[in-house]
């Protein structure tokens, strides 16, 4: 694992200059965080939201921590954890007072970046299968985004959900069962 | 379904972030000369945020903003001529972390035109708050904007400028430099004079008012209240709208 060392770029970035650590941590995490948020929340407005809250809350807390405490951060697996945190607060907003235009199905928001052939391809595969992870229990779409989506270390999703190592890796195996039945079923 | 296409089909999942989600969470900041020395200017997408003059910038923005601070390739469209010409000229603010009264004052006092000024006592009738004197002085200390939001311009009714986010003699400075006439101001309100009426119009102005530097000193006439003004005959004036409760 690359935090396991002492050299993390972020954290040393960090500790240098908060603010250019900061851009540091946005570069190197921002995919990571994105496509997590996307295939949490399954709509691209709310993945930005999520993003964008994520980052801001994660500069809040580095600008109030000691330098000891930033000396010892593993960036990556601590801004996961801050992800998580925001969007289980945001489901359980949704929860108590759904937002009374939010539709049925998630929403194909255009990519201006997407090519036309890049858009008819994930259309075919992509699009139904992120359907399908909506259809997850929460904990297991999140484990199985977490190790299949952005490809983290099951050791690493059990930090960031706070769960035991076993715990993640039957999460993950009965997340991708139910995926598969789903997918069969159609 | 097969195991390797469902593994494949969820790696295939990984996205991008738009390339402007950054600066919906970071602000920029760039320096640029200002009339009172070298300024760092902090903004987002939504606007100018923040003016600060001297050091200690990016730490007073952290703590007023809890925002990361990024540098920025260029100013944003509009700085430059505002800050050289003392003017809004169409620049785009981003007041979000001020109060509604806070907001209110601010937009009211980004009217007052270069060159002129207005007391304390105005600005709260303006924003409907006519005893709010004080709190309109701490709105404007807190000004995130200065300048831009020319919180100079609101000077005490005795003449004398009063405080200033970045100091009485800044204040002072700019004003002068803008052509306030302070020592006239200051013998106008020595002879209790805080308005001055035209008896070719038959309007009445606060002194700095564009409309009274026109008065030619036959016709000009003082008054120290807007109720002896009314009372002689004369309307307020509709550029500077001196209607307020009188100075105490």
């Amino acid at each position: 694992m690359s935090h396991s060392d002492c050299a993390d770029p972020v954290r040393k970035a960090l500790l240098d200059d908060l603010d250019e650590g900061f851009a540091e941590l946005y570069a190197a995490h921002r995919s990571l965080v994105f496509s997590t948020a996307l295939r949490l929340s399954g709509r691209r407005p709310d993945a930005e939201d999520l993003t964008a809250e994520t980052f801001l809350r994660a500069y809040r807390a580095l600008a109030g921590y000691e330098r000891d405490r930033v000396a010892q951060l593993q960036p990556r697996a601590w801004v996961m954890t801050i992800l998580m945190n925001v969007w289980r607060n945001c489901v359980r907003t949704r929860a108590r007072k759904p937002p009374p235009d939010l539709p049925g199905e998630p929403v194909e928001v255009v990519d201006p970046h997407e090519g036309v052939e890049e858009a008819a391809v994930r259309r075919e595969t992509g699009d139904e299968l992120a359907g399908l992870l909506a259809l997850l229990p929460e904990e297991q779409r999140a484990a199985v985004v977490l190790r299949h989506v952005v490809d983290l270390p099951v050791s690493e999703i059990a930090t960031v959900l706070k769960i035991p190592q076993g715990t993640v890796k039957s999460h993950v195996s009965r997340g991708l069962k139910r995926l598969r039945a789903l997918g069969g079923a159609r | 379904m097969t195991e390797d296409s469902l593994i494949a089909g969820l790696a295939a999942l990984a996205a991008e972030p738009p390339d402007g989600l950054l600066d919906r969470i970071a602000a920029r900041w760039v320096s640029v000369p200002g009339p009172i020395g070298e300024l760092s200017v902090a903004f987002t997408e939504q606007g100018v945020a923040y003016v600060h003059a001297g050091d200690g910038f990016a730490r007073a923005h952290r703590e007023r903003f809890g925002r990361p601070l990024l540098p920025a390739a260029r100013p944003p469209a509009g700085l430059l001529p505002a800050l050289r010409t003392g003017k809004p000229s169409g620049l785009r603010l981003d007041l979000r972390g001020a109060s509604d009264f806070q907001r209110d004052v601010l937009e009211v006092v980004r009217t007052i035109p270069r060159g002129e000024v207005r007391p304390y006592a105005w600005v709260a009738a303006r924003v409907g708050r006519p005893r709010a004197v004080r709190a309109v002085g701490t709105a404007l200390g807190h000004n995130p904007v200065p300048l831009l939001i020319p919180c100079h311009r609101v000077t005490r009714s005795d003449g004398v400028p009063g405080d200033y986010v970045f100091g009485a003699a800044a204040k002072e400075g700019l004003l002068l430099a803008e052509g306030v006439d302070l020592d006239r101001l200051r013998r106008l309100a020595g002879e209790r004079v805080f308005y001055l009426a035209s008896d070719t119009t038959g309007v009445v102005c606060f002194p700095t008012c564009h409309n009274a530097r026109r008065i030619t000193p036959a016709h000009r006439h003082g008054f120290r209240s807007l109720a002896q003004a009314r009372a002689a005959g004369y309307r307020p004036c509709r550029t500077c709208r001196p209607a307020q409760p009188d100075p105490v």
